[in-house]
């Protein structure tokens, strides 16, 4: 199993295409980090709104690496999904359209250890993926910016956070992350099964993520209650979940806390769940389809 | 002699209303000497903030004051949002400048039995509307001040003495403060929606106070402090 792991490794990280997401990750994390530091004031300035009518902002303090770490990963994690479909898509389909898939089935490994080999080999790609995006959007961003409080903008309220009190927080975002990616890659790879070239799987699996995103968004009691809570998408977010403090009766938050850790367990459970469904569907058609190509 | 005591009346009221201004004047300007007293301190406290819309760990500040009137609350260690009225947390601010002091009266604060004295600065055009002061005449000390601003609404201000009572500086202060609602759409903050029912208080007149509460550990009274500090 190893043996097959490294070798799937090995043409994972042989196509060029494979660091297109690295680089690409590279260059949005670096044009977001240009743009803080130079007009970070705008910025914070929007995301406080009126609040510098009323409070002095010490915007020098606010800005600093693990903000700006906050705020790229913001922006960034609901894109990273289309960087992951490009490589787990491309996992059994890209097989059949080389015409290797039929070679490849006909070694003495059963088609669930391939199937297993390669879903590992998506996660690995997955977990170093975001090891880079943690390494540029977090230590980077320190480096650059510098360490203090976090500032985090909720859509009705304010957290702050003690400086001493947020690395763990980021180390099980980034842990949370790498599930809810997972999840993407193993819808890919489901679809890369049914599919004779990966363009197919791809846009397929973008697509539901955008049309998912945009149903988990939106604000309609209707979806709220019934659509919602089944949609991957509406817990892809649970990573936030460790940004959110309790408070005390006085109203200060409370360190080394998480405002709802059973909410944001269940979100994980549900993901790996969809892990479990996507993945092990993928193998038990895997083990029925006629390959042909 | 029948229009003297018709008249009489609105002459003692005069009188009457002229000794209490005199009373309040009086007592103002002995706590005012008292406050003189203090030049300059650097505090150091912790603060928590309790704001509606704002999540905020108890933090480790310094305080700053040199007169006649700049006062700077610092998070050396940290991010803190200060609201921008807090230069009322100093009570010689309140009592620099020209007004009347008025008698408004006794009330009890803690059991304890406080005059008030309202202060109409004479400035038309000042920040200041109106100050409503609470004094202990026994120990000479202010428990509580009201202020009337005009573009940061009535601010408030409680404190506690102790260790520092000869120099009029308080152990605690609590201020109370207006603040005005936050929101951002949801398609920009992204929240994780925990499925929890949240309580709305948004527009509520409770929601739109705030409170930060500074219990002081040390004070450095008279070692004169840079001004640096303010900018």
């Amino acid at each position: 199993m190893w043996q097959l792991l490294q070798i799937e490794l090995f043409k994972i990280f042989r196509k060029p295409r494979t660091y297109i997401s690295f680089g690409a990750i590279a260059a949005m994390v670096i044009i977001v980090q240009i743009a803080l530091k130079f007009d970070g004031q705008s910025y914070i300035e929007f995301i406080l709104g009126s609040l510098k009518e009323t409070l002095d902002i010490p915007y020098a303090t606010i800005l600093n690496g693990y903000f700006v770490c906050f705020v790229i990963l913001n922006l960034l994690l609901i894109h990273i999904p289309l960087l992951i479909a490009l490589v787990a898509g491309d996992e059994v389909a890209g097989e059949a359209n080389m015409g290797t898939l039929r070679l490849l089935v006909s070694k003495p490994v059963s088609r669930t250890e391939l199937m297993l080999a390669k879903f590992f080999a998506t996660v690995v790609y997955t977990a170093l993926l975001l090891a880079w995006m943690a390494f540029l959007s977090l230590a980077l961003s320190i480096l650059l910016f510098g360490k203090n409080d976090l500032i985090i903008a909720r859509s009705d309220a304010l957290e702050i956070i003690s400086r001493t009190d947020i690395m763990w927080r980021y180390l099980a975002a980034f842990a949370y992350a790498t599930i809810a990616l997972t999840t993407v890659a193993a819808l890919a790879f489901l679809l890369s099964v049914f599919a004779e070239n990966s363009i197919g799987p791809i846009v397929s699996t973008i697509s539901i993520v955008i049309v998912f995103t945009i149903l988990s968004e939106m604000q309609i009691p209707l979806y709220d209650r019934t659509v919602k809570p089944y949609l991957f998408t509406s817990h892809m977010l649970g990573w936030k979940g460790f940004f959110y403090l309790k408070t005390d009766a006085e109203g200060v938050s409370i360190p080394g806390t998480i405002e709802n850790l059973p909410a944001v367990l269940k979100s994980m459970g549900i993901l790996l769940g969809y892990i479990v469904l996507f993945a092990g569907a993928a193998i038990v058609v895997f083990k029925r389809k006629d390959i042909l190509s | 002699m029948k229009y003297f005591f018709y008249i009489l009346p609105f002459f003692l009221f005069a009188f009457a209303a002229n000794s209490y201004a005199q009373d309040a004047t009086a007592l103002v300007k002995k706590v005012k000497a008292k406050l003189d007293k203090v030049n300059d301190y650097e505090a150091t406290g912790e603060m928590k903030t309790n704001v509606s819309f704002m999540k905020v760990p108890a933090a480790q500040v310094k305080v700053y004051f040199k007169k006649p009137g700049k006062v700077k609350i610092k998070n050396e260690k940290g991010v803190s949002l200060v609201p921008k009225g807090t230069v009322s947390i100093s009570l010689n601010n309140l009592l620099s400048g020209q007004y009347q002091a008025l008698d408004g009266g006794t009330d009890n604060i803690d059991g304890i039995t406080v005059k008030i004295v309202k202060l109409l600065p004479l400035d038309e055009n000042g920040e200041v509307v109106l100050s409503k002061l609470y004094i202990d005449e026994a120990r000479l000390l202010i428990l509580r001040s009201k202020t009337t601003t005009r573009e940061s609404g009535t601010n408030e201000l409680e404190m506690s003495y102790g260790k520092f009572t000869d120099y009029a500086l308080p152990d605690k202060i609590v201020f109370s403060f207006n603040t005005q609602d936050y929101k951002l759409p949801k398609g920009v903050t992204f929240d994780y929606d925990d499925g929890s029912q949240k309580k709305k208080e948004t527009g509520t007149k409770e929601s739109q106070r705030g409170k930060i509460e500074i219990t002081y550990s040390r004070y450095i009274i008279n070692k004169g402090v840079s001004d640096d500090v303010f900018k």
